[in-house]
């Protein structure tokens, strides 16, 4: 067939635009250009995760660069006519920044990726996951191949200490180091595991990596088993990631085919095979020694190092487990060289880093920035600041084992060494932004109990500690706080620390620790006030009507599940405190330009009008149009 | 499947580099066929199939073809604007598939404007 293509749609396929629809708009696109007859010109490449999740489902119209987000079904027809077929590229499609009157065409003009810089996601959006020619032709298989042509072992092991790569799994051990270890063990077979056990709360950086760029992950896992003399490989993948080992499994076979895996890979005498391996979903599995444990067909407990798995790993023998991320730094390293990655980053930290930005934030999605850029830069720059005009409060890196970094110490780079001195953990990437409305009593307690129920139950620290941080900040949010908690919760967060064996123990106290070192004054207003300043504790709020701007309109009442409001249409509603379940629903249906209902904490609650008698806007506006 | 060795990779690469071109940008000229209503009555679908066809021919991989509105002047369509890296934009008038070639050979291929069919050089005054 002639070659007659000269646009590309470059559809986001990633776990967030698939729950998008984004098959739906891939069949509805297909069809149009058929009837267009714009089969031949035209052609639609589904690719991994675009990193922009929270405009999806998106697309990007190549080589004119166009960026369309939040597509629907509905607009396919107009779009393919318009802009395929007419070239007008269509203006209400596409990216709109809250504060500004003209959309941005260009993807590169868009604030989201101008700041970010792609090492590890270099392919993403470009490639389609499940063809390995894509990936070849984007360089792809190039380490390798240079590795096992002109490279021993030895070569590859101080090219990566050079480096500088660490750990991107939380951790950040020093790949090399790691290697290195490994490769003086005498102990044979030697196994590699790549870890894409990704268990933190809002945070899907190595799904993201294998969803778009599979084959990354194994031309990096080749490269690693050939750094430390191993012939097998596993990824450990968790199960509630289809779409992740789908697109593994494919590339695995194609690579098989190809002699990229298996024997003799290109002709040389080198050997690596890489199995798939799923993992239910504990969190206690992302610690390596459960993760072997899993393996092996065991418990998933974590046990005492050392040994070290680089000395005693799975089923006794060297086994080094490395993270996604990590791996598909590693055959750039090798085709760019050391010195060029190591001019990325800071002193400490080399490279970039892939985030997932959630939470209270403009701009959700996957990023990758460079090691040493500012919280800041991150939160408003490409995360474009926060909804509502509302305020920052904290953003909380390293999921359940990081903590919250305020406002003060935006300015912070990102790097291991800064996030740690903050409090906090670079750990595998997660970010969440938290706002004026957020409670940090509340956030800690959800992290305790993500932490309490996923603990394994091996350490009595971890297990039972888990269990009375929970039961004290549980306390605390109902309004029953003591006098002596905030002193209890530290003595025991720094306990648990320092007695629990494995890394999930070690690092659960830090939620709770890191907010009660920057928002301290909020744990006493709740305990000594009974206030939640941020209007979240449901223990500690009110919802209620102010007379003064209540219309009468009978909203409320019609959404209230508990039946608690009163009140008929003209006349002002009042909620009955007894019956009230505090959903919030009242609020959300109150018009905006009414905003009759409020929340009050504390001492405000004693100050409200209650109205004895049910009664008329009317006469109550008379009765108060001089007060 | 056969196994590859490297030099196969190698000319696996060179190859499959060639169809993923439209999203590496690198080209070195763009040619916009005008397709508004004017443009497609008189015949612009043509005009651009016979610019993809000469590219086509030559293998090309460095030159943009996009399509765009009307250009304004619908008396004189099929147009089609050329813009080369570092030269001003060329606007053609009244294209058929026989001048097509003649522009793709003497101005894509060797950058010589085809007097003869050019309704006007350079951009229009954006105030």
């Amino acid at each position: 067939m002639a070659e007659k293509r000269r646009i590309e749609l470059m559809v986001c396929t990633g776990t967030g635009c698939f729950a998008g629809g984004a098959f739906q708009i891939i069949e509805e696109l297909n069809k149009e250009l058929e009837s267009f007859g714009l089969k031949d010109e035209v052609s639609l490449v589904a690719t991994g995760c675009n990193g922009f999740c929270g405009q999806g489902p998106l697309m990007v119209v190549l080589p004119d660069n166009i960026f369309y987000g939040w597509l629907e079904k509905k607009d396919v027809h107009y779009l393919v006519e318009e802009h395929f077929l007419k070239g007008r590229p269509v203006k209400r499609l596409m990216f709109m920044p809250p504060d500004e009157k003209e959309p941005f065409p260009l993807l590169s003009d868009i604030p989201f990726f101008k700041k970010q810089l792609l090492v590890v996601l270099r392919n993403k959006g470009i490639i389609d996951p499940e063809k390995i020619e894509d990936y070849i032709a984007r360089d792809g298989y190039l380490a390798i191949e240079k590795v096992v042509a002109s490279m021993s072992p030895k070569d590859v092991r101080e090219e990566i200490l050079k480096s500088g790569l660490r750990g991107r799994g939380g951790a950040g051990f020093l790949t090399g180091k790691k290697w290195e270890i490994a490769s003086q063990q005498i102990k044979t077979p030697k196994y590699f595991i790549a870890n894409c056990d990704e268990g933190d709360p809002g945070a899907y950086m190595d799904r993201s990596v294998l969803e778009s760029d599979p084959h990354s992950v194994i031309e990096g896992m080749c490269i690693a088993g050939y750094a430390i003399g191993s012939n097998e490989g596993f990824i450990y993948v968790r199960t509630e990631y289809p779409l992740a080992i789908k697109r593994m499994g494919i590339a695995i076979k194609q690579a098989e085919e190809y002699g990229l895996l298996g024997r003799n890979i290109l002709g040389s005498d080198f050997d690596f095979t890489i199995e798939i391996r799923e993992g239910s979903g504990a969190f206690v599995c992302g610690e390596e020694t459960s993760l072997i444990h899993s393996i092996e067909g065991n418990i998933p407990e974590p046990r005492q190092r050392p040994p070290f798995p680089a000395q005693t790993g799975l089923w006794g023998c060297p086994t080094v487990i490395n993270n996604v991320e990590t791996l598909a730094n590693v055959p750039v390293i090798i085709t760019r060289g050391a010195d060029w990655f190591s001019k990325i980053g800071t002193e400490t930290s080399k490279g970039t880093k892939i985030f997932s930005l959630v939470g209270k934030i403009n701009n959700t999605g996957l990023i990758e920035v460079p090691m040493g850029i500012t919280l800041k830069e991150v939160v408003y720059e490409i995360g474009g600041g926060i909804p509502k005009g509302k305020k920052f409060k904290a953003v909380q890196t390293g999921g359940p084992s990081g903590g919250c970094i305020p406002s003060s110490m935006l300015d912070s780079p990102i790097d291991y060494e800064s996030l740690q001195k903050a409090g906090s953990m670079m750990g595998s990437g997660g970010m969440i932004v938290m706002d004026e409305d957020t409670c940090v009593v509340d956030v800690s307690k959800f992290f305790i109990q993500f932490t309490n129920e996923e603990s394994c139950g091996k350490c009595t620290s971890c297990r039972d500690g888990s269990e009375a941080l929970l039961e004290v900040l549980t306390r605390i949010s109902d309004g029953e706080g003591r006098e002596g908690d905030i002193d209890f919760l530290t003595e025991l967060g720094e306990s648990i620390k320092d007695a629990s064996m494995c890394g999930l123990g070690q690092t659960l106290p830090n939620p709770v620790l890191s907010t009660l070192r920057y928002f301290k004054d909020e744990y006493e207003a709740h305990i000594k006030e009974k206030k939640c300043p941020a209007l979240v504790c449901r223990n500690l709020i009110q919802y209620y009507i102010d007379p003064n701007k209540c219309v009468g309109c009978l909203l409320c009442i019609k959404s209230c599940p508990t039946e608690a409001i009163t009140g008929e249409s003209k006349f002002i509603h009042i909620i009955n405190q007894e019956n009230c379940h505090k959903c919030g629903q009242c609020l959300e249906v109150c018009p905006p330009k009414i905003s009759a209902i409020i929340k009050v904490t504390g001492s405000d609650m004693e100050n409200l009008v209650q109205l004895s008698e049910i009664i008329s806007c009317k006469e109550w506006k008379k009765n108060h149009e001089y007060s | 499947m056969p196994k590859l060795t490297i030099d196969e990779l190698q000319k696996m690469r060179e190859t499959t580099r060639k169809g993923i071109y439209l999203r590496e940008g690198n080209f070195r000229g763009k040619v916009i066929v005008h397709m508004g209503t004017c443009g497609i009555a008189a015949g612009a679908r043509e005009i651009m199939n016979a610019f993809l066809d000469e590219s086509d021919q030559r293998k090309l991989t460095d030159i943009m073809f996009t399509t765009s509105g009307c250009a304004g002047l619908c008396s004189e369509e099929p147009i089609a604007t050329i813009e080369m890296k570092g030269s001003p934009p060329v606007k053609y008038r009244k294209l058929t598939s026989e001048k097509v070639k003649k522009i793709f050979n003497e101005h894509i291929m060797a950058g010589n404007v085809v007097k003869e069919f050019v309704l006007g050089i350079g951009s229009e005054r954006v105030g």
